[in-house]
């Protein structure tokens, strides 16, 4: 194979974008990744300007118009109480992803934090949190969540607690696992000689260089929030009625599933095509970052 | 390979310990007086007090929970239920037979279909049935099982009549639940097994094996696929753990008495120590079927027997 | 001199390739890895094949077994023709025959050459079952056999390959490429990833088993100590390309092409007292975008205008002494040896 990986510096050599550039010029390659970028900016957009898009208030009852099929005045229908479904979906759509979003910010700041100390600092600190972290990963994340929520008790807020810390394990490893590998690089030595602090070293040093399998992973734990999210919703835990989180109004629509399947199908449509584009964003990120692993 | 297990098994137990200090802690946490919540609002002050007093609610915090582990472990009890006062444990060994065979059916179907997905789609790779593959993959993947669930029983209970909507005493009626909890399974294993063989299938040895003039199908079955299966048998194990979690929405939706639709029921009723003991148990269970996984890996990969011997 | 010529009458020729042309078509461009390359070895000869990374070895040996991963290779052109016949017109299953049991192939890294689930007897037992009529007992019995004349214990032959050390991986790699008493051997940088140590002992194994099993050798390499230590005939490869091919005596005495003259510049000398080491100036040239004409011309000293618009073609400069640089070439005919 030496031959043939002989190839691969004169790539390089050639295209000298660099950073943000060179990786989203590899990103533009792969459509479902593409797809999956501008899905989740058009979702946010939406997300950002529900007052302004929505048709309805999403509170809005008219029992006149209850269980209405998708018609010109209810593009997606209406649900038992008269509100229109699309209006409630896209304040939903804010609810999923601040859920999602800031959940990972929790994760990912307390499990980085943790992650990079005891990458850093190794040794018993080191042993420490990461046995802690085994406790917590000997739980399966889902129930994790469950476990916690149960004990916040419901709303948006215990919610993205319950989620972010049930996912902090995953942040912890790897980015212990990036701070160890380049622990020992020669640059880092370099920075030690100089004099600069530990905290310098990490934030400046150590973290920058293992974004790559952060941003990877920090893409998939949005999805996952986000389907945790709703599953909790959905069985009563987080986000309560009337707020329109997507889970609970499957949740609300699933009794009436025999004759208004609509009720049901388009929220869990929402959240399918939300995962599914974050998905593909994150899988094309994974390509797109890290070269080696495709051909 | 003995001492391996014994020490397995024994480091297993401080893990154990750890989670059931977690869940105690949070159960601790959780607002609300659970002499009250047994008791009822009817109770007297006295009776409440003397009732904190017998089971020893009185005492410090970690006290309390080395009394919780001592009780677990001698007479495996894990508190009592708020609303129906029976021993938790004994909630749980009713429910869990189901759960149990819920996931058991599931990790099979998900096996039986993904692996060999995932060697097809490795070995004709860039091919349709590789590219269908791989976004059927994803589309299982993001998909929530809750509203997978009720997708099934639109077409199969309600349009198609052909499979029941609920209940997990028959076979016909165990079909759809393990279905809707097997998707995710599936589209993982398909992945990781797509993936494993890409990665094994450009490995040097192979193209030892090719050099030795060895036909392209005993390559690939035996030599690549050997290799490729030990990230993949991990992941089974793993999924298994995952899918005891994942039966608790899958049960809810589809009415199938086990542990999960007991801990939402839980829920819904406020009765946290069935919640708590719930999330223990299958928590217990979940690290159980890891430390098999990670025997079987032992026995399919001879480094790591090596290792450990 | 004159016998030596005589080797590469027909009846002797074992190996003979003919303007073999092999690319890597990928998404970032097409890689010229070989470039209508004419190659000759007879019975019974070792052929060191000298160059640097990437100039195209391996994917030459690959070539000869066939093995050239596709996609992204792609063999263009050209013939390579073992005991009379075209090896590029056979089938897939006549070639199954010929790949271990007829040419066998060592590979650079032993580490990862075997498979890590598998027994080495068994990895032994597989070669002979295919191309020897001989049941299951029998078939691990000879590896057993094979083991020990590689020097490794026999009762060692029931262990996994990560048991034995990097130079032992390699004596049981060697074992496998002679259970089936193959007429070539092509051994690609058999001892590149080894101490250095080992590498003495490994290579003194293949020369002696090379003898015993009367085997031709094409070995890659880009050590020309080895190549002085083992071999008969050696061919300069730059960039896809034969550059100069002949006895080893006369390449070492004689080197015409600037490219192996720039090689042996570059071997550290211990008899002779110098500050520095001459190394050849550039780099080698990007493989998908190749210079026109003689693709060493960039960084040659002799280059003329012509160099940069032709390729040169492979001139007999001596007596069995081929380089393709008419430049030199003509520069040894002026000199009248």
């Amino acid at each position: 194979m030496s031959d043939y990986s002989a190839a691969a510096p004169a790539v390089t050599g050639r295209k000298s974008r660099r950073g943000l550039a060179e990786v989203l010029f590899r990103l533009r390659k792969s459509p479902l990744a593409m797809f999956g970028l501008i899905f989740i900016l058009c979702l946010a957009f939406v997300a950002v300007f529900a007052g302004v898009l929505a048709p309805y208030p999403y509170q809005k009852q008219n029992l006149m118009h209850s269980y209405e099929t998708p018609s010109r005045q209810f593009w997606l229908g209406t649900d038992e109480f008269g509100r229109d479904i699309l209006s409630r979906l896209i304040y939903g759509a804010r609810i999923s992803l601040q859920v999602g979003f800031i959940a990972v910010g929790i994760a990912l700041f307390v499990g980085g934090m943790l992650g990079a100390v005891a990458g850093y600092y190794g040794g018993w600190i080191d042993n420490g949190i990461m046995r802690l972290m085994d406790v917590l990963l000997s739980v399966p994340q889902t129930l994790l969540a469950i476990a916690i929520a149960a004990s916040l008790g419901p709303g948006l807020f215990n919610l993205m607690i319950a989620v972010g810390i049930a996912a902090v394990p995953n942040y912890a490893r790897i980015v212990r696992g990036s701070v160890l590998s380049i622990r020992e690089m020669e640059f880092i030595e370099a920075a030690r000689a100089v004099g600069s602090s530990d905290l310098r070293i990490i934030l400046k040093h150590i973290l920058p260089n293992s974004m790559a399998p952060i941003i990877v992973q920090s893409t998939l734990g949005v999805a996952s929030a986000i389907l945790n999210a709703a599953g909790l919703s959905f069985i009563g835990l987080g986000i309560q009625p009337p707020y329109p989180e997507w889970g609970a109004m499957l949740s609300g629509g699933r009794q009436y599933i025999r004759d208004y399947a609509h009720l049901t199908l388009y929220p869990g449509l929402a959240i399918m095509l939300t995962i599914l584009a974050l998905n593909f964003l994150g899988d094309g990120l994974r390509d797109a970052l890290d070269p080696k692993l495709k051909r | 390979m003995i001492r391996y297990i014994l020490r397995r098994i024994l480091f297993l137990i401080p893990v154990l310990i750890g989670v059931a200090f977690c869940v105690f802690t949070l159960l601790y946490l959780t607002p609300g007086d659970p002499a009250r919540m047994i008791l009822g609002d009817m109770a007297t002050e006295n009776a409440i007090k003397e009732f904190r007093a017998k089971e020893g609610l009185d005492k410090p915090f970690l006290l309390q929970f080395g009394n919780y582990i001592y009780k677990a472990i001698t007479q495996g009890d894990i508190g009592r239920s708020y609303i129906t006062k029976r021993p938790v444990m004994n909630e749980i060994m009713a429910t869990f037979p189901a759960t149990l065979k819920l996931a058991a059916f599931a990790i099979v179907i998900a096996v039986v279909v993904g692996l060999p997905c995932g060697i097809l789609s490795a070995i004709k790779q860039y091919s349709v049935f590789d590219t269908l593959a791989m976004i059927f993959a994803m589309i299982g993947l993001s998909m929530p099982v809750f509203w997978l669930g009720l997708l099934l029983i639109l077409l199969f209970s309600v349009h198609l009549r052909w499979l029941p909507p609920s209940g997990f005493d028959t076979f016909k009626a165990m079909i759809l639940p393990s279905l809707a909890l097997s998707a995710q399974s599936i589209s993982m294993i398909t992945r990781m097994t797509r993936s494993s063989m890409l990665e094994v299938v450009r490995a040097d040895y192979i193209r030892t094996a090719r050099s030795k003039g060895q036909k392209e199908s005993v390559v690939i079955w035996v030599h690549a696929l050997h290799n490729a299966l030990i990230p993949v048998v991990t992941l089974c194990g793993l999924q298994f753990g995952h899918l005891l979690a994942g039966a608790i929405l899958t049960e809810s939706i589809f009415a199938v008495p086990g542990v999960g639709r007991l801990m939402v029921e839980s829920i819904k009723m406020r009765d946290y120590p069935v919640v708590q003991g719930g999330v223990l148990f299958v928590a217990v269970a979940f690290s159980v079927v890891n430390l098999l996984v990670d025997l079987l890996y032992a026995y399919i990969d001879p480094r790591i027997k090596a290792q450990y011997r | 001199m004159t016998d030596k010529t005589n080797t590469n009458t027909n009846d002797n020729l074992l190996l003979d390739i003919r303007d073999l042309t092999i690319q890597y078509v990928t998404d970032s461009g097409t890689v010229h890895a070989v470039e209508n390359l004419n190659l000759r070895l007879g019975r019974g000869e070792t052929l060191g094949f000298v160059g640097e990374t990437g100039a195209g070895k391996t994917t030459t040996a690959l070539g000869i077994m066939r093995l050239i991963p596709s996609p992204p290779g792609v063999v263009r052109s050209g013939k390579i023709i073992f005991e009379g016949e075209d090896l590029l017109e056979k089938s897939e299953a006549e070639m199954r025959a010929v790949r271990g049991g007829k040419i066998a192939m060592i590979f650079q890294d032993p580490m990862t050459s075997l498979n890590p689930v598998m027994t080495v007897d068994k990895q032994i037992a597989e070669m002979i079952k295919l191309h020897k009529n001989v049941g299951e007992a029998e078939s691990l019995k000879l590896a057993g056999d094979m083991l020990e004349l590689v020097g490794i214990q026999r009762e060692r032959m029931r262990d996994y390959p990560h048991q034995f050390s990097g130079g032992m991986k390699q004596r049981v790699v060697i074992a496998i490429a002679l259970a089936c008493d193959p007429g070539l051997l092509i051994a690609d940088e058999p001892t590149t990833a080894l101490d250095v140590t080992i590498q003495a002992q490994v290579l003194e194994l293949m020369k002696e088993l090379k003898r015993q099993f009367d085997a031709s050798m094409l070995l890659i390499t880009h050590d020309l100590g080895i190549v002085a230590d083992i071999c008969d005939k050696v061919a300069i490869m730059y960039a896809g390309r034969v550059v100069e091919y002949a006895d080893k005596r006369a390449l070492y005495t004689s080197p015409l092409h600037p490219y192996t003259i720039g090689l042996f510049n570059s071997v550290p000398d211990l008899d002779e007292d110098k500050e520095a080491l001459n190394t050849i100036p550039g780099l080698m040239p990007d493989p998908m975008d190749l210079p026109s004409g003689c693709a060493f011309h960039p960084r040659c000293t002799h280059a003329t205008e012509e160099c940069s618009k032709s390729k040169p073609p492979m001139v007999e400069a001596g007596p069995g002494h081929f380089v393709s640089c008419p430049v030199r070439a003509g520069l040894k005919a002026q000199g009248g040896e």
